[in-house]
């Protein structure tokens, strides 16, 4: 795979192959800095292991504005750069929403909301009765946790302690409704883990992922700018 | 039929490590023991169906193999979502296995009843669909299912033939000269008392998709006249019928479920089969009036 991109830097740039706008707008995404922590330091996904049965997993839930996630990709050598600029066209395999069996290392295919937590609780039971210690990571958004099959993985993944679930939920407050008292007690209730912290904030995000937390899921809330 | 299929998944959830069996509520009672002896592979999420799908879909995305339970309604209805995304679009495998038919439980009203399951299946690619008429039938199935990653729909029911047909593929059980009916499942012993004074070639299907198109051409003659008796909504199959005989004149007669209507009626199994149309006295009916000569 041949990629000119090396690292957080590039991010921007890549994103906005896709985008056609200003790094203005590509450095707003808000789910590029949890992503990229996520792939840079806490999981181990790499194009080396990603058939690796026993591999991390992170399962974006949230597949619409999927333009972080390419970016990181690209920057981690699963997709190249070259293919950006083209995304969405009837050559493409990078769509508005991703789809597992066209684009690599992309683990679901996501799109319609509330799939991915769900699905991610699931594939940490299967890595559990396997004998695996690979952690399942699903990105989900403060409007898609909305959607009612949450509320039933949030009471399950609990009540089976699996560790090795972590939810991260971007929170750009644009849930149509709100969450009066915050996202984070809706796990705490239930009993996850909770941290909240800036969505910005490199070293707060990689506190929070790899904190401790035996015999509980994680739930992490990354706070970013309201959705404009 | 119920209890056929809890022995059998309890035997093979033992022999098989690479299986895991996902429960909502229904039948966790009766796999409990089965759930102490293997906790991560035996799993009840309490009454979450949409969880249900979606947690058998990540076994499958970690290298298990799934068998996803419970009631056809909510099941396929309530999650049918799941299905659609969770198994197929992300081209993943599980053995989906329904009780609950289309009236099994006919005293619990219009909740409990999914006469539409075959067809909402249907209507995504790639799915065998299996609808055991006995008990013998089920387990074979079963145990047919689960090697490889195929999507599978194993429709369990309350009603059972006498004998079990064991073959594969639509099964030619009498031969005549006034057209071929192809009973599905449940519907064989009532279409054969139906059929006892006919002259007409009786087909029996306990899988249903793929559909055995082969053998209906090489049944029929020429024009062709099929009844296509289902236990589900009327017609579920009738493409099928119309794509295999698409070259040859050919009348077809659906029977199966109301389309027109709900049948707001409590009762019994007997009482909805009449109400259906789907009793041995009234599909002789509907043959008679059908057939020709």
């Amino acid at each position: 795979m041949t990629t000119t991109a090396t690292g957080y830097a590039d991010l921007p740039r890549l994103i906005s192959l896709m985008t056609g706008d200003d790094k203005h707008h590509a450095a707003a995404e808000s789910t590029v800095d949890v992503i990229w922590v996520l792939y840079d330091r806490v999981l181990d996904i790499r194009p080396e292991n990603i058939t690796d049965p026993a591999r991390d997993r992170f399962l974006l839930s949230k597949g619409h504005g999927p333009m972080a996630y390419y970016a990181v990709l690209t920057a981690k050598g699963f997709l190249g750069e070259a293919e950006l600029a083209d995304w969405s066209s009837a050559r493409s395999r990078l769509g508005h929403h991703p789809d597992r069996k066209r684009a690599p290392g992309v683990e679901i295919s996501s799109g319609s909301l509330g799939h991915g937590l769900p699905i991610a609780l699931g594939t940490a039971l299967g890595l559990r009765a396997r004998g695996y210690a690979g952690r399942v990571v699903t990105l989900v958004g403060d409007a898609e946790l909305e959607e009612g099959s949450n509320a039933e993985a949030i009471a399950v993944g609990a009540r089976f302690g699996l560790e090795s679930l972590t939810a991260v939920v971007v929170d750009n407050q644009s849930a149509g409704l709100g969450w009066p008292g915050g996202v984070a007690c809706r796990f705490e209730v239930e009993g996850w883990a909770t941290r909240t912290v800036s969505g910005r904030d490199h070293d707060a995000l990689y506190a929070a992922f790899t904190a401790a937390h035996p015999g509980r899921p994680l739930a992490v809330v990354a706070v970013v700018e309201p959705k404009g | 039929m119920r209890e056929t299929f809890l022995t059998t998944v309890e035997e093979i959830v033992d022999a098989d490590p690479d299986v895991a069996v996902v429960l909502a509520e229904i039948s966790a009672a009766r796999l409990a023991e089965a759930a102490r002896r293997h906790p991560d592979r035996v799993v009840n999420v309490g009454i979450r169906e949409q969880l249900l799908v979606s947690t058998g879909a990540g076994f499958a995305l970690a290298g298990l193999r799934p068998i996803v339970h419970t009631f056809n309604a909510f099941l396929v209805e309530r999650a049918f979502e799941q299905i659609k995304l969770d198994l197929v679009h992300q081209d993943v495998g599980a053995v989906l296995v329904s009780y609950g038919a289309s009236y099994d439980m006919p005293a619990e009203g219009r909740t409990h009843q999914a006469p539409g399951d075959v067809a909402l299946i249907d209507s995504l690619p790639c799915w065998y669909v299996h609808v055991p008429g006995h008990p013998a039938e089920a387990k074979r199935l079963l145990l047919d299912s689960v090697p490889g990653d195929s999507r599978v729909y194993l429709r369990l029911s309350a009603d059972q033939n006498a004998e079990a047909h064991l073959g594969v593929g639509f099964q030619r059980l009498r031969t005549g000269s006034r057209g071929v009916v192809l009973a599905v499942g449940p519907m064989l012993d009532r279409v054969l008392a139906a059929t006892r004074d006919l002259d007409v070639t009786v087909l029996y299907a306990s899988t249903v998709r793929p559909f055995d198109a082969a053998g209906l051409r090489a049944a029929v003659g020429e024009p062709a006249d099929v009844v296509l008796v289902e236990p589900y909504l009327t017609g579920t199959s009738a493409h099928q019928v119309s794509e295999a005989l698409a070259d040859i004149p050919h009348r077809l007669l659906s029977l199966g479920t109301r389309r027109d209507s709900e049948v707001r009626t409590y009762g019994t199994r007997a009482d909805h089969d009449l109400a259906h149309g789907l009793d041995a006295g009234s599909i002789a009916l509907s043959l008679k009036g059908f057939l020709r000569g």
